[in-house]
């Protein structure tokens, strides 16, 4: 079984990272990763994707396009890829930058106003954390232990001040 | 082996350099290898290494020529249009006997091409990496931690038998992150003293060495690629590598290498789960190409199925390997598509039915 | 009274060079040079394409031969893998202002710390006597039979006064082996380029203006007026930039 995740927004909005911490997840559960974003032009200020696939055996292919998890962040992320996920998949979406209502009735979809929450709650830039929590929250796929883990080893030294906050984005996510 | 930890390809290349001793780099920037540099750019300095980014790959080819000709262990990385610039260099090196690693990250061509994931190279780094009768070793590693793994195979091999040793990847090994350990080692910088040929300095203790490519006189330059071709012979003999799954049994064997190998597995281990026999062989080594290898893999098959990230530059190869024994077919996306397993799947059935 | 005799970092072997011609000359001056500064065990030395590309077999350092162009790349790899050791190239004009002239302007502009023998003979020598990027206007080569013509073919190349414009330049001077009053002034110029190297100073670059013969259809003797009445006209001798970058 391969959990394979796309996430998806603009350039600045922290999804690379965020991959990053799913895969950290994944490794951390003893699982095998792959993280894969997109790059080129597009990384500069456009939209920007990765693709994070988290499974018990080996990895063929590191891209994903047909995801069982989306995350969205911008309305062109969501109208590229929501049709691509796979029947009974799991999509949540920033609907503070997303105002599209999803009429697909075979995927689980969830809209957090992860941005609203991230200002309101002194949390600016952490919106996608805010998101990581609610599909912990949503799919269970990982321990708040190992999502502790991975923090340290995700945020860099320099900046480990920032894992406190991390972790109580991810607390308010899985709230919502 | 230490603990795991995510890395992108690119720069696990660059860290596994450093822990071969690899003491200088020089390189340009090019998509989709670039991080190799930025890495190299922060650490080399401080483990007493050399980083120069050179004005041209042109030059960054020449500098490897220079520091392998003084007896250092020294690397140059690029994409597919900066090697083609780089041919004219390992032409030199590989007449000089020179040791060195080159990666190429390919990206898509022809001319500017693309920058996402493509393995058009293999024409170029397989058969035709610069003027004149030579060789490099090529390695087509398929995982992050296998790029790390080859890297110091590659300076080991590079400098047994004194010629250029390639590591070929594509956008989506340098780009992709995974999980990866390096052996716990200490790192030590190359230095000259077991490379009695290198042009270092002779501190007045034995004659000139000559680092040169050039014979006017037929006869010496016939001689000396000779010799060279004598080496080359151990080289297949010794380090020939390919690994297959699942062909004992196999109707139809697919062939293919480096990151298009993973996808083509997944394939493969879908099409047995629905009774379909197939099989799949990866060579390791470009050159020495494991033709013997792929033979062994497909003496039960019906017929053979080549799958690239190109428009099948492998597929001749193949056919030479089995003497066109069978049929040989091929599935390919270029210019950065990257092939799904679904849809090698699809050829697979498609294949299996006509067995 | 000192003897005569060849430096031992200049080897003992015939030369393929034709009669006239001052590679010889300027091969022995920096042979002198290393010979008197002690350094041949510590020098390696880059040789190009052209006339002089088989001067590894003139110098008793050890030698490396560079792909057309690229011996300043090629030093720079050498240097930075050695940087206690004395590296030198030998190119023509060919090989440094045309072909290569990415190489020498990036070398000379990082402050490459090694000393580059120009040789200016104002054409193409090994194939033959085509125009170079140095042939003076109105010059007559094999590929510019009706003379050199800036409309078609451009303004020749002054070398060390466009490197001297480069901050990583220590030394630029350009001199001429014609007699040996100048003889003299080359081989202290070869001299200061090596002092600079040792004392990590910066990129040298001697230019010295040359003769070829053969391909200039000129016995020796005319041949040495010529560089003192057409190309010293425009290739002014002197210094055009010396002192440490570092």
């Amino acid at each position: 079984m391969t959990n394979e995740i796309l996430l998806a927004g603009f350039g600045g909005q922290g999804i690379l990272f965020m991959g990053k911490m799913l895969a950290y997840f994944g490794l951390y559960e003893d699982k095998e990763v792959s993280w894969l974003p997109s790059y080129g032009p597009e990384m500069r200020g456009g939209t920007c994707n990765c693709s994070v696939c988290i499974s018990d055996d080996p990895i063929g292919s590191p891209l994903v396009d047909t995801p069982n998890t989306l995350i969205v962040m911008n309305t062109p992320s969501y109208d590229k890829f929501i049709n691509s996920v796979v029947p009974g998949g799991t999509v949540i979406i920033d609907s503070t930058l997303v105002d599209a209502k999803c009429d697909r009735t075979d995927i689980n979809v969830y809209y957090v106003p992860a941005t609203a929450l991230a200002n309101e709650h002194d949390m600016k830039g952490m919106a996608n954390i805010i998101l990581v929590g609610k599909l912990l929250k949503e799919t269970k796929f990982t321990t708040m232990e190992t999502v502790k883990k991975a923090m340290a080893k995700v945020i860099p030294p320099k900046k480990a001040h920032l894992i406190d906050a991390n972790i109580k984005a991810i607390e308010l996510g899985m709230t919502q | 082996m230490a603990e795991k930890s995510l890395m992108k390809g690119n720069e696990a290349l660059a860290e596994a350099a450093i822990r071969a001793g690899c003491k200088c780099f020089f390189g340009y920037p090019i998509t989709p290898q670039t991080e190799i540099s930025a890495y190299l750019s922060k650490r080399m300095p401080k483990v007493g290494g050399v980083f120069l980014q050179a004005e041209s790959e042109v030059a960054a080819i020449n500098m490897v020529y220079g520091c392998a000709g003084s007896g250092i262990r020294c690397m140059t990385s690029s994409s597919s249009p900066g090697i083609s610039l780089k041919t004219e260099g390992i032409s030199y090196i590989a007449g000089s006997d020179l040791p060195c690693v080159i990666i190429d990250v390919q990206r898509g061509g022809p001319g500017l091409g693309g920058i996402q994931p493509s393995q058009a190279d293999y024409w170029q780094i397989t058969h035709a990496l610069g003027h004149g009768d030579f060789h490099a070793i090529v390695f087509a590693p398929a995982s992050v931690q296998e790029m790390v793994d080859t890297v110091t195979k590659a300076f080991d091999l590079a400098d047994e038998y004194r010629m250029p040793a390639v590591i070929l990847a594509d956008g989506l090994l340098g780009q992709m992150m995974e999980p990866v350990a390096f052996e716990d080692t200490e790192i030590k910088m190359s230095d000259a003293s077991k490379k009695p040929w290198a042009a270092c300095g002779h501190g007045n203790k034995r004659k000139h060495n000559i680092i040169n490519s050039l014979y006017l006189k037929p006869d010496e330059l016939e001689d000396n690629v000779r010799a060279r071709f004598k080496r080359y012979e151990d080289v297949k003999a010794k380090h020939t590598e390919a690994v297959s799954d699942y062909c004992e049994d196999a109707d139809t064997v697919v062939v293919a290498y480096g990151s298009t190998a993973r996808l083509a597995k997944s394939a493969v281990e879908a099409a047995r789960k629905e009774g379909l026999k197939v099989g799949i062989v990866r060579p390791i080594t470009l050159w020495p190409y494991p033709a013997k290898e792929i033979a062994e893999a497909c003496k039960n098959a019906k017929n053979v199925l080549c799958v690239e990230m190109s428009m099948g530059q492998m597929v001749d190869d193949v056919k030479l390997a089995i003497n066109c024994s069978k049929p040989v077919e091929f599935y390919g996306r270029t210019g950065g598509v990257i092939p799904k397993p679904a849809e090698i799947l699809e050829k697979l059935r498609e294949m299996g039915g006509k067995n | 009274m000192p003897e005569f005799k060849r430096p031992h970092a200049l080897a003992d072997v015939t030369t393929h060079y034709c009669p006239g011609c001052t590679h010889g000359i300027v091969h022995r001056l920096v042979a002198e040079v290393i010979d008197e500064m002690g350094i041949e065990g510590d020098t390696i030395g880059v040789c190009p394409v052209g006339c002089s590309v088989m001067a590894y077999d003139y110098f008793e350092c050890d030698m490396l031969e560079a792909s057309h162009g690229r011996a300043p790349a090629v030093a720079t790899g050498i240097k930075r893998a050695n940087p206690d050791k004395f590296v030198f190239t030998y190119q023509g004009d060919g090989d440094l202002a045309a072909i290569g002239t990415a190489e020498i302007v990036h070398a000379a502009t990082r402050g490459e710390n090694i000393t580059v023998i120009f040789i200016n003979n104002t054409t193409y020598g090994m194939t033959g006597g085509q125009m170079a990027p140095t042939t003076l206007p109105g010059q007559v080569t094999q590929t510019t039979p009706y003379g050199r013509n800036p409309d078609v073919e451009g303004y020749p190349v002054r070398v060390c006064e466009m490197l001297s414009t480069l901050s990583g330049v220590a030394l630029a001077e350009r001199v001429t082996v014609i007699d040996p009053k100048n003889i003299n002034i080359a081989k202290k110029a070869i001299r200061k380029g090596f002092e600079f190297q040792k004392n990590k100073q910066g990129f040298s670059i001697i230019e010295v203006l040359s003769t070829c013969p053969t391909n200039w259809g000129k016995t020796p003797i005319e041949a040495l007026d010529r560089v003192r009445t057409e190309m010293i006209p425009y290739y002014p001798l002197g210094v055009f930039k010396e002192g440490a970058i570092r």
